[in-house]
Order: C-alpha cells, then sequence, then structure tokens
C-alpha cells in the first residue's frame, strides 16, 4: 500500500508451479493441489502455516466457491478465503489482494492458487466457445467474432495508425519461443522463425496462428507473506514495492481507445508507489495473450515510445540480452495458457528471476521485475512491481 | 448469414426499445437530454453524465469503419459456411460506435475509413443490424 516503509511491504516468500501442456491424470483441483504444495514447499512453510487463500475460477470444473473447495480439498481451514474473477488479470490481482491483506494485518501467509486443464479437460470446440462470450451477448457475440479477432480488430487500429507490420508482431512469437526454449516446463519448445508466423493459418486478420496464445493444462501458486512473518521462510528477499490497476470498458467496443488502454493507469500507479521508472527496470514479464496485446502494452505503459515498440522487438528488445527481457519463461504464447493460471505464470517467473534461480533464462543480476497481466479485451489490468529486497 | 444456430440476441428490459426498432427497420441509439451524449449501447442511465432522462433517436444508418478484422476460424459451427467474413467497429455519424458485419462479396477487402450504412439481417425473432458497404457514388451524392 502506499507510504508503507519498506519494512512493512509484503514478500513473495514463495512460488511452485507444474509444467505447462498437456498434463494427463489430474483434475483441475489435483492441478491446484501440485501448485500449492510446491509454492508452500519453495516457501518452506506447512500447510497449517497458511491463514488466507485466494483463488481465480475454472472453466473445466467451475465451483460457484473455488477458493472454498481448494480450501477443503487442500485440508486448509484460513481465517479468511476469497475467489476472484478478472479474466488474465487476476492472477496479479490476487497477489495484490493477497498483499493488502498481510500489509493489513489481516493474514501472516496468503496463499495464491490458479490452474485450469483448459487442453485435456475440454475440447478446442468447447474452449473456444466459452471463451467467446467474453464478448457481449447482445451487442457483440452475434456477428461472430472469434477470441482473436476482438485483438484483430485492436492490431488493425494500431496498424494504421502507427504502421507497424505482421513481420514486427510475428518477431514477438519467435523471442518468445527462444524463451521457452530454455525452460524446461514450457508447454512449446521447437524453435519458430518469422517465415513459420506468417505462413500459419490466418485466424482473424492480421492474426496468425502463432500470435494466438497456447490453449493448456497447468497451474502456478504463490505465497504472499507479511515481511515480519516472512523471517522463517526460506528466501524472504522478494518484496512487493508497488501495485495499480486500472479499468475502462469490459467489452471491445465499448473501449475508449484501441491504442492505448488501462494498462497506462495500471502502470503508472504501480510505478509510482514505488517510486520507479520503466527505465529501472530490470526484467518485464507482461501478458501476451497475442502478440498485439504485448506491443501495444509495451507502448501504453511506458516502455517504448508510441509506434517505436514494433522496430525495437525486431531488433531483439525483448530477448535476453536485450534493452528489456521480457516474458523470459516464453510467456503466454510459448510456455502456456491456462486460464487464470497463465496470468500467474508472469508472477512465478519474476520470483524467480530476482532470486537468481532462473537457470538458463536468469537476467544478470535481476534487481527489479515489472508484472503485467490484463483481463477481458486489454479491459482488467493490474501491474506490480517486484523487487530483491 | 441466416442458418439455424447462430447466436440470437436476447432482450433486456433495457434494450427491447432498440430490438423493437430493428424489426421496423430503424436503427434507434439513446441520447442524453442532460449532457447531449449519444449512448450505445442501451443503458437504464447516461455512462457519461450519470442522467436518466434519455431519449431514444433513430440513425440515418451510415457510418466509417474504425477498425475491421476478418475471422477464418469460426467460433463455433453455425459460422463455419460464412468463413471468411468481416467483423467491424463502425462509427455511426450521430457519434456512437458498435460492432457488427459488414457483408461484402470481397471481405478481405474491407478496410479502416470505409463508408458503411445499414441493413438488417433476419435471425429468429430477431433482427440484426449489419452493414454493407456505401457505393462511392451515394456517397457523392
Amino acid at each position: 500500500m502506499a507510504g508503507l516503509p519498506l519494512s512493512r511491504r509484503a514478500r513473495l516468500t514463495g512460488a511452485g508451479d507444474t509444467p505447462f501442456g498437456e498434463i494427463r491424470g489430474s483434475s483441475v483441483l489435483g492441478l491446484h493441489s501440485r501448485a500449492a504444495r510446491a509454492a508452500l514447499a519453495d516457501a518452506g512453510l506447512a500447510k497449517g502455516d497458511v491463514d488466507g487463500v485466494l483463488c481465480a475460477y475454472s472453466l473445466v470444473e467451475p465451483h460457484l466457491m473455488l477458493s472454498s473447495v481448494v480450501a477443503e480439498y487442500l485440508g486448509i481451514r484460513p481465517a479468511y478465503s476469497l475467489g476472484m474473477m478478472l479474466g488474465g488479470a487476476t492472477g496479479c490481482a490476487m497477489v495484490m489482494q493477497a498483499a493488502m491483506l498481510v500489509e493489513s494485518g489481516r493474514c501472516r501467509h496468503v496463499l495464491v492458487v490458479a490452474g485450469d486443464n483448459r487442453l485435456t479437460g475440454m475440447s478446442r470446440d468447447v474452449a473456444v466457445a466459452a471463451l467467446a462470450r467474453v464478448g457481449h451477448p447482445q451487442f457483440e457475440v452475434p456477428y461472430g467474432p472469434n477470441i482473436p479477432a476482438y485483438y484483430g480488430l485492436v492490431a488493425s487500429r494500431y496498424l494504421h495508425e502507427y504502421g507497424a507490420t505482421p513481420e514486427q508482431l510475428a518477431c514477438i512469437s519467435v523471442t518468445m519461443r527462444q524463451h521457452a526454449a530454455l525452460h524446461p516446463g514450457a508447454h512449446m519448445r521447437a524453435p519458430i522463425t518469422v517465415a513459420d508466423v506468417l505462413a500459419s493459418r490466418m485466424i482473424a486478420r492480421p492474426l496468425h496462428l502463432l500470435d494466438c496464445c497456447l490453449v493448456s493444462d497447468g497451474a502456478c501458486a504463490v505465497v504472499v507473506s507479511a515481511a515480519d512473518a516472512s523471517t522463517g521462510t526460506r528466501d524472504s528477499r522478494v518484496a512487493l514495492l508497488g501495485a495499480g490497476q486500472g479499468h475502462t470498458h469490459e467489452h471491445v467496443s465499448q473501449a475508449p481507445s484501441l491504442t492505448d488502454f488501462g494498462c497506462r493507469q495500471a502502470a503508472s500507479r504501480a510505478l509510482g508507489e514505488a517510486g520507479v521508472t520503466p527505465a529501472d527496470v530490470d526484467v518485464a514479464e507482461i501478458y501476451d495473450s497475442f502478440t498485439i496485446t504485448l506491443l501495444i502494452e509495451l507502448e501504453s505503459m511506458g516502455f517504448f515510445p508510441k509506434g517505436e515498440a514494433g522496430p525495437a522487438i525486431a531488433g531483439g528488445a525483448l530477448a535476453l540480452g536485450g534493452a528489456l527481457p521480457t516474458n523470459t519463461h516464453g510467456g503466454l504464447l510459448s510456455f502456456g495458457h491456462s486460464g487464470a493460471a497463465g496470468g500467474l505464470t508472469h508472477v512465478v517467473e519474476a520470483v524467480r528471476q530476482l532470486r537468481g534461480e532462473a537457470d538458463a533464462r536468469q537476467v544478470p543480476d535481476a534487481r527489479l521485475a515489472f508484472v503485467h497481466g490484463d483481463g477481458g479485451v486489454l479491459s482488467a489490468h493490474c501491474s506490480l512491481v517486484l523487487a530483491r529486497v | 448469414m441466416t442458418e439455424i444456430g447462430k447466436p440470437v440476441p436476447q432482450p433486456t428490459p433495457e434494450s427491447q426499445p432498440y430490438w423493437d426498432g430493428c424489426l421496423r427497420g430503424e436503427l434507434l441509439y439513446q441520447r442524453c437530454a442532460g449532457c447531449g451524449r449519444a449512448q450505445f449501447y442501451p443503458r437504464s442511465a447516461c455512462a457519461s453524465c450519470g442522467g436518466t432522462a434519455l431519449e431514444w433517436r433513430r440513425s440515418e444508418g451510415r457510418g466509417t469503419l474504425h477498425a475491421v478484422t476478418v475471422v477464418y476460424r469460426p467460433p463455433s459451427a453455425a459460422f463455419r459456411l460464412d468463413v471468411p467474413y468481416a467483423v467491424a467497429l463502425v462509427d455511426l455519424d450521430e457519434g456512437f460506435r458498435m460492432m457488427a458485419n459488414v457483408l461484402s462479396a470481397n471481405p478481405e477487402r474491407v478496410a479502416i475509413g470505409d463508408r458503411v450504412a445499414v441493413t438488417f439481417e433476419r435471425r429468429g425473432e430477431i433482427a440484426l443490424p449489419q452493414f454493407q458497404p456505401c457505393a462511392p457514388r451515394d456517397e457523392d451524392l
């Protein structure tokens, strides 16, 4: 929370995940359990230490009260429990919520967990149809947009105004795949080229299949601890220095702009609270549901001037060793995307980068990480600034 | 685009006058008597100033494409025979924006800035507003 001294700021003390991709033999709750146990083990905590549980939602096993069901499944009886739904922003928003719970003194250790098995738990047609309902039931869905079409509309306007090219968008997919190749848990690791992206099937102009995120099974969890409770954990060095949200619309036909989004306000609030600027960021983990999503967010949030992210990305800016190493795990485009867990992969990767535990993907001496999630069609935004302290 | 299985809008009390207008071949929108803003989609209050004195106005049904994509992979089997088809955000001349298909023989040539005019597609008990490209000479008149 704004104004808190570092000594009272929330710590991310545990991070855990399952591999992403095709994971057979596990229910949605089983995936939650695997990730939660991994995060608790990482923190050096027992489940009895957890007094807050935050969950998201599942398309495959929908529950009215998923956080209660997950806590029951894990055998945790928390003092605070909440299910949250902000689409792809849910992961970051849960971390923000957990931080408020521990910084207010309400909780000591909050378990944040999300997972789904959208690849093996439901048919692709059912998944596509379920996700397409993000549109307005009267004023959008009847016109037959698939999910990429909502982003194709955004991309059409951006390309019209700023002259980015499909080749520049394709460079994002290529970079994400290069990063995923260095992560043993990533869904897609085989190298791809710009030509591969442009030759892949057109889904919704100008977005090709390889401009679109994956549909994966997988789960992620983090433990957010009060600063004074974190001393007993395995590694308490990662602190949340700032968090912010921004919301301007839900339906793309109601968006006030198609080239500037609520991520601008979310990032400004988070960076301002942390007292840092985009230039201070060592590693970025930013929601990449489609190539255009990442391109527009990078500019809207101030990492590149308008119209300049495309050429910079083509020049390697987002790669390891580039000016702004981004989505070092491979992002939603190549590490994988499993509902609300997708946005949480970015948080887990940021924690590993800041601890120096990212192996071949490590950004040397990464001290400040920026994480961002968005839900809907660039509708709901949450930014986090994490630091090694 | 009329075969069975495509999503049919379910009117709400707030949107019923709009859908009734569509059945008469009229594209309606709300105008706030308080602040003068055109509003779409229909709501019970003005999303700009909060006022509740909303008037129904008839749009001339002409607009300009603000954004457009072409769908190649249908969201459901009901749209399978239609691909490729154009989905656009249309800025109506009266100052509101809506989503619709642009019904063109050449959807891949539909572009931002194109002028379009409303038409109505019967779907179940609903008449769904759609748009057709304006012939350039229509615009010159």
